[in-house]
């Protein structure tokens, strides 16, 4: 697509072994991905993981140490950011302080000289619902409304892709639901391709089509939000994206519909379909609201696991549901969501419980339980300065 | 007694008074307060005793007549208004000159200054030490007095120096030229004196430059020529508007640089050297006094309407 003109649909991006190498450590690595044209895509994941310079590297803010990126097939890997049909909305919003909200939005139009910058300008703010401070300075407005500006800023241009870095990071939760919603909105109006990029799994799961989970510089698990939810493949994205209860033991046998894991001494099966590893020493889980809480043992039931008895050592009352902590002598400590369906919660501190869930409801993991670390530590003192040097300059940042 | 309510040491008063007489809770009070004046005091006499009464009697002399049969230097308090028409008349070249020099000077100072400025305080942050080191190289001129080092130029500039002797060896310069007293050499020692004054304050407002401002103008189809204009430009707007003042002003009552004895010649003589030899030489202090406001307000004028044109109000 060539940039002086707007796109008139998404465009599918494409990214072929990329990766990033800063001095000292690997931001990036050997990262594959492809994302649909029209679709909302969001990269998920802890900071420090890779996804604001994965971002960055569509974006053209960075350069790639290897790989190519396409962007509608075309290969963009050696354009410099002003020549490609991206446009980012950045996490500081980045709003041009020296000019009015009006002159930020047609900003990007200017430059590529599309006829009626100022008409499209205001048509933009319209969409955001603040075309009435569009004579404004960006330090006049709430950061709610800097955000929208971004926005507008940056979907005035109609990019064949759109990059969403962290955009409502700083905004209150009632504020970042309206703007969650707000956006899946324009997204699906002006059906452009959207990469959005968060720590935030309760935003990435409501918005997102796809969603990619990343980790230490690779994707971890991609899929649909709740695919990746009910079945996760690595403990990671188990943890990362909601809570689990993990467990690990050796397989000790296998149906032609199920395994049986032996945790200590309990025999927990999993179905054969939802289990990544079917030998050996393996990690299987389930998400805490799958699990019921029993005061006395419950029947034996082949369709259900059971564990216990416990000990309930905590319980936190979170309004929908209660949260109970259950110690399982040598199992570990497990998270039980239970629905408050009846006043005051079913257990207190202190009492013996056992704890059921459904077969069919419980995961089993392609990690290996030994895994080594998935980078080599660099451990040169001049490495470890400009590591300790980097993380305390974007720590400042962050303050 | 304003801060005597904070002392925790104070004993308890018997009785509570009021809190709207308490003189640190009741804000109008607070401004009436004679201690702001108080601290302002030594700033007011300071500026009464060495700005506003020299003004006074410069406005004065200004005006002041020859005495009738008197010597040489001998003037009595008049309004003898010509003597603004005759310094104009006489001296409109200089005053030409002095304000196209000082220009030239600001523009040279800006174009040497900027990209220096934008090394030190943007492209150099990764490297805080070679920041620092080129900031001391910035400054360390000021640790030679500037007067020995346009002397030093005077003498690479002599006829007789390496310099001028290699440029006309190559037939780069028409053997009968010198560089000494020509526009060249003024325009040139008033652009090096000036440079650090340029260099500092564009130094602070491009350190604190966002580059994430850059990014986003990259990121909206700028080109790095049309980001550098939009963006980079208007940003620095504050320490450009600065740096310019501070090299403009003095540049345009500048009398050494000028001055015979230094870089400059007979046909190169600013304000400031016709300043010096009515008031010095000729003694012709109305004329002189004349001159120098005519400087002072000529030079309002001008700052008035640049800082107006630029939008930055804001830093006065």
């Amino acid at each position: 697509m060539a940039v002086g003109a707007f796109a008139d649909r998404g465009a599918d991006l494409e990214l072929v072994g990329i990766e990033k190498r800063f001095p000292g450590f690997t931001a990036i690595e050997n990262l594959n991905l492809t994302i649909p044209a029209g679709s909302f895509f969001a990269l998920l994941g802890p900071s420090g993981c890779g996804k604001t310079t994965t971002l960055r590297l569509v974006a053209g803010l960075e350069e790639p140490t290897s790989g190519r990126i396409l962007i509608a097939g075309a290969d963009v890997t050696n354009r410099k950011s002003f020549q490609r049909p991206v446009n980012t909305v950045f996490q500081s919003y980045a709003l041009f302080p020296h000019m009015t909200v009006l002159e930020n939005v047609a900003f990007g139009l200017r430059r590529r000289k599309i006829a009626g910058p100022v008409a499209k300008a205001h048509e933009a703010l319209l969409l955001v619902e603040l075309d009435h401070l569009a004579h404004r300075k960006p330090q006049q407005l709430s950061g709610g409304q800097q955000q929208r500006v971004a926005l507008a800023r940056a979907i005035v241009n109609r990019p064949a892709l759109l990059l969403l870095d962290e955009p409502l990071g700083a905004l209150d939760l009632k504020l970042r639901r309206q703007m969650q919603l707000e956006l899946k909105t324009i997204q699906e109006e002006v059906g452009l391709t959207f990469l959005h990029v968060t720590h935030d799994q309760e935003e990435a799961m409501t918005m997102a089509d796809t969603i990619a989970v990343m980790n230490k510089g690779r994707i971890e698990q991609m899929g649909e939000p709740q695919q990746l939810y009910e079945l996760p493949k690595t403990s990671f994205v188990a943890n990362f994206l909601g809570q689990s209860n993990l467990f690990t033991g050796p397989v000790v046998s296998t149906t032609s519909t199920a395994i049986a894991v032996d945790v200590s001494g309990q025999k927990i099966v999993v179905p054969l379909e939802r289990a990544h590893r079917v030998s050996g020493e393996v990690t299987i889980g389930v998400r805490p609201e799958k699990v019921i809480l029993h005061a006395e043992a419950p029947v034996q039931d082949t369709g259900r696991n059971v564990l216990g008895p416990g000990r309930v050592i905590d319980v936190s009352f979170s309004g929908v549901s209660t949260q109970y902590l259950v110690d399982v002598p040598g199992v570990g400590t497990l998270v039980v969501f239970a629905q408050n369906m009846v006043f005051g919660p079913a257990a207190h501190v202190g009492a013996s419980c056992w704890l059921s869930w459904n077969v069919v409801h419980g995961f089993g993991l392609d990690d290996d339980p030994a895994q080594s670390p998935r980078f080599e530590a660099d451990l040169d003192t001049k490495t470890i300065a400009q590591q300790r040097r980097s993380s305390l300059l974007t720590e400042l940042e962050e303050a | 007694m304003a801060f005597a309510a904070f002392s925790s040491t104070a004993p308890p008063p018997t009785t509570a008074p009021p809190p709207t007489t308490a003189p640190s809770t009741d804000p109008a009070a607070r401004r009436r307060s004679p201690v702001a004046l108080f601290l302002l005091l030594p700033g007011i006499l300071y500026l009464v005793l060495f700005f506003l009464t020299p003004l006074v009697s410069l406005l004065l002399t200004s005006f002041q007549a020859p005495r009738e049969f008197g010597d040489i230097g001998q003037y009595d308090y008049a309004f003898r208004w010509q003597n603004y028409v005759e310094v104009v008349t006489t001296y409109w070249p200089h005053i030409v000159r002095s304000f196209s020099y000082a220009l030239a000077a600001t523009f040279f100072a800006l174009l040497i200054s900027y990209p220096l400025a934008y090394f030190i305080g943007v492209k150099a942050r990764k490297w805080p030490l070679l920041q620092s080191l080129m900031l001391v190289l910035v400054i360390a001129p000021f640790f030679i007095s500037f007067l020995l080092r346009t002397l030093a130029w005077k003498q690479l500039f002599s006829d007789e120096s390496f310099v001028v002797q290699t440029l006309k060896a190559l037939s780069l310069m028409a053997p009968e030229a010198h560089v000494t007293g020509t526009a060249f050499s003024v325009i040139f020692g008033l652009t090096y004196n000036f440079i650090p004054f340029m260099t500092l304050p564009l130094y602070t407002t491009l350190e604190r430059l966002d580059v994430r401002y850059l990014e986003a103008g990259s990121d909206l189809y700028a080109s790095p020529f049309h980001v550098f204009r939009k963006v980079t430009i208007p940003l620095s707007m504050p320490g450009i508007v600065a740096g310019t003042l501070l090299t403009f002003i003095p540049a345009a009552g500048d009398y050494i640089n000028a001055s015979r004895d230094f870089l400059g010649g007979t046909g190169t003589q600013m304000m400031g050297n016709v300043i010096e030899t009515n008031f010095l030489v000729l003694q012709n202090f109305p004329a002189a006094a004349a001159l120098s406001i005519i400087l002072m307000t000529v030079i309002l004028v001008i700052v008035s309407i640049y800082v107006k044109r630029s939008g930055t109000e804001e830093l006065l």
